[in-house]
């Protein structure tokens, strides 16, 4: 009895290849299973079908215009259709600085707020406020863009930018970043906009690694004397460092791919400025503004490039996050089975 | 979650800057509500100047005449996110079944299957835009329902795998060992035991990537792209709600504008309401099965 109990799980966790020989009484399902098993791999195979189909016809698509301008593409940024000049130059500097603006501000709020919740906050309310964070990443980008058009630019206009230049203006070296007067409409806006969606991802992802720091790390900072604070920063930012490293970036990777909210807001004038209050442009923005209008073969596979120039950054940085939020959290997992021992 | 310590020994400048750091932490939670209820707030009172009935029942009119609606826009929302699911519900599904029930050390489609769906939930989605582009509009030379469908499906897929293979490893092995203790096979466990016990976990992953994708603009403007009329065959091009929104918002025209904010209500109110209705049904569900 206890046999066939060992044989039958084995079964199930080995898969039904071995199903059918080890449970007599199955009989005729071994064929049934493998046929079960096989469709079910063809059905999975379908996504790293998609995954290789998506690169491929990016690559074929962007042939043309790689054919035509060459690596000269990535640092020309002169963005002629009429003459079919294309450089994305302006699109990379206009996407690269926005996404790390929004960083810059949802980074350290991200990680502010993970640690409210998860050291600071009574626990009854931790469920709510992990529902509201999840419900805010549901808020569709166009519906970020309308309010940054409508509510957040003539804001920036009026009110922040007037204080930016005033503040920030006479300082050497900096003074450079904010020249006014701005229409509202720039890449200090994007950042701000960006930075509010991708806040929930960072938020997130820095919950779940805090969470993964065992409760005793914490205890034993508090039982040798420390702060609330000293505890937290003793205990649980230290030893999570990696992983909000890896939170950050996949931050970024959401930053960097964003396009409704930052098409609305940015201006959508190609320029390499270090102005943050000047319009600016977007990869994703100019696709979006650009596709439907291209007519010329060059255009759209210049767009196209554009396309695959983005999906490249935002491919390497989520690579990179991942493998550092996995390193982190198979740490803790490490040091969590140390203890159990 | 842990009291304060009640034998503090601190000095003040330590304690003051407990208070300082922890101060911050609530402060920038206060700092990141502001916006957000400013947003949520905006959404609310301007989408109510054009929340009418002519709003649903119409067909967008031109500039200056009165009582156009998004009629076309919602229904074709609703058409794109049902061709999306038609397409990423299955495929997501099976591959979720797949990796839960296969999957494991030395299965290296299984790997790659995990690996690549999330890579796959990192792609921008205006570039799954181009994809479906290049895939289904040149093709058939014209934006259609269809294309617009097969960019969301594709955005779907990654994110119900993960979700199917996450609810189906919560079913007890238990389950699945007397299943097959009663001679029934490993398909008919795998579809009739596990997969009926995470039903209801699935159907709120579900729930929730079609939330996500229906509210997706950025693919869908060069392969559904847009139209005036009413949606007819899948081969068509079809009006959304969001891509609607976004020509409205960027028009001149104030009752345009009205119009934008009051699709911003209802599209924030249909994804919210899923969101929200699929996790409150799961949350019950799961008390009762698990």
């Amino acid at each position: 009895m206890n046999m066939t109990a060992e044989k039958v799980s084995q079964a199930n966790t080995e898969g039904p290849a071995q199903a059918g020989s080890s449970v007599s009484l199955a009989g005729e399902s071994g064929k049934g299973d493998l046929r079960f098993r096989r469709i079910a791999a063809c059905f999975a195979a379908l996504v790293p079908l998609l995954a290789l189909a998506i690169l491929f016809i990016l690559v074929k698509a962007s042939m043309v215009c790689f054919q035509g301008m060459g690596w000269h593409f990535l640092v020309s940024q002169d963005w002629d259709p009429i003459k079919e000049n294309f450089g994305a130059a302006a699109y990379i500097y206009g996407t690269l600085v926005s996404s790390f603006l929004a960083l810059l501000i949802a980074g350290p709020l991200g990680v502010a707020i993970a640690l409210a919740i998860t050291e600071f906050s009574p626990l009854r309310i931790r469920g709510t406020a992990a529902l509201v964070v999840e419900l805010l990443a549901a808020v569709p980008s166009v519906i970020f863009g309308l309010w940054g058009m409508y509510v957040l630019a003539p804001l920036m206009r009026v009110h922040v930018e007037p204080i930016l230049v005033a503040v920030f203006g006479h300082i050497p070296g900096i003074g450079a970043l904010f020249v006014g007067p701005g229409t509202g409409l720039s890449l200090f806006s994007a950042g701000v906009v960006v930075a509010i969606m991708i806040l929930p991802t960072v938020m997130a992802i820095c919950r779940e690694v805090f969470d993964s720091i065992p409760v005793a790390l914490r205890e034993s900072a508090l039982a040798l004397g420390s702060t609330r604070w000293e505890a937290t920063s003793l205990a649980v930012l230290a030893p999570s460092r990696t992983g909000v490293i890896g939170a950050l970036i996949l931050g970024m990777g959401r930053a960097l791919g964003e396009t409704m909210a930052v098409t609305m807001i940015i201006g959508n004038r190609a320029l390499i400025t270090p102005n943050l209050l000047a319009p600016s442009d977007s990869l994703a923005s100019a696709i979006a503004n650009q596709f439907t209008e291209a007519t010329s073969e060059m255009h759209l596979s210049a767009l196209a490039e554009l396309g695959f120039v983005l999906f490249l950054i935002t491919m390497v940085l989520n690579l990179f996050a991942r493998f550092l939020v996995w390193a982190t959290s198979r740490e803790a997992g490490a040091a969590a089975k140390a203890k159990a021992k | 979650m842990i009291k304060s310590n009640p034998f503090q020994t601190a000095s003040p400048w330590r304690r003051n800057k407990d208070l300082i750091m922890r101060g911050l932490c609530w402060a920038s939670m206060a700092a990141v509500i502001v916006p957000l209820c400013s947003l949520l707030l905006y959404v609310l009172f301007q989408g109510t100047h054009r929340f009418d009935l002519n709003f649903f029942r119409n067909l967008p009119a031109p500039v200056g005449v009165d009582g156009g609606g998004m009629a076309n826009g919602i229904i074709g929302t609703l058409e794109l996110v049902g061709i999306g699911s038609l397409i990423g519900v299955p495929v997501g599904v099976m591959a979720g079944v797949y990796l839960a029930e296969f999957g494991g050390r030395g299965n290296r489609l299984a790997f790659w299957v995990g690996y690549l769906a999330d890579v796959l939930t990192g792609v921008p989605s205006i570039v799954t835009g181009i994809f479906a582009y290049e895939i289904v509009v040149r093709p058939l030379h014209g934006f259609s329902a269809l294309a617009g469908g097969f960019a969301l499906g594709s955005m779907m897929v990654p994110v119900v795998t993960r979700a199917t293979e996450e609810m189906m490893r919560l079913v007890p092995g238990g389950l699945r060992e007397a299943s097959l203790a009663l001679g029934i096979s490993q398909w008919k466990t795998t579809l009739s035991v596990v997969l009926r016990t995470a039903q209801s976990g699935i159907a709120t992953g579900v729930l929730l990537a079609l939330a996500r994708v229906a509210g997706e603009t950025a693919p869908l403007l060069f392969t559904s792209f847009s139209n005036q009329f009413w949606p007819g065959s899948p081969m068509q091009p079809t009006a959304s709600l969001t891509v609607q929104i976004f020509t409205y918002a960027i028009s001149p025209f104030e009752d345009w504008h009205n119009q934008a904010w009051t699709g911003a209500l209802v599209l924030l109110l249909m994804v919210l309401l899923v969101s929200l209705a699929s996790r409150m049904a799961f949350s019950r569900s799961k008390q009762t099965i698990f």
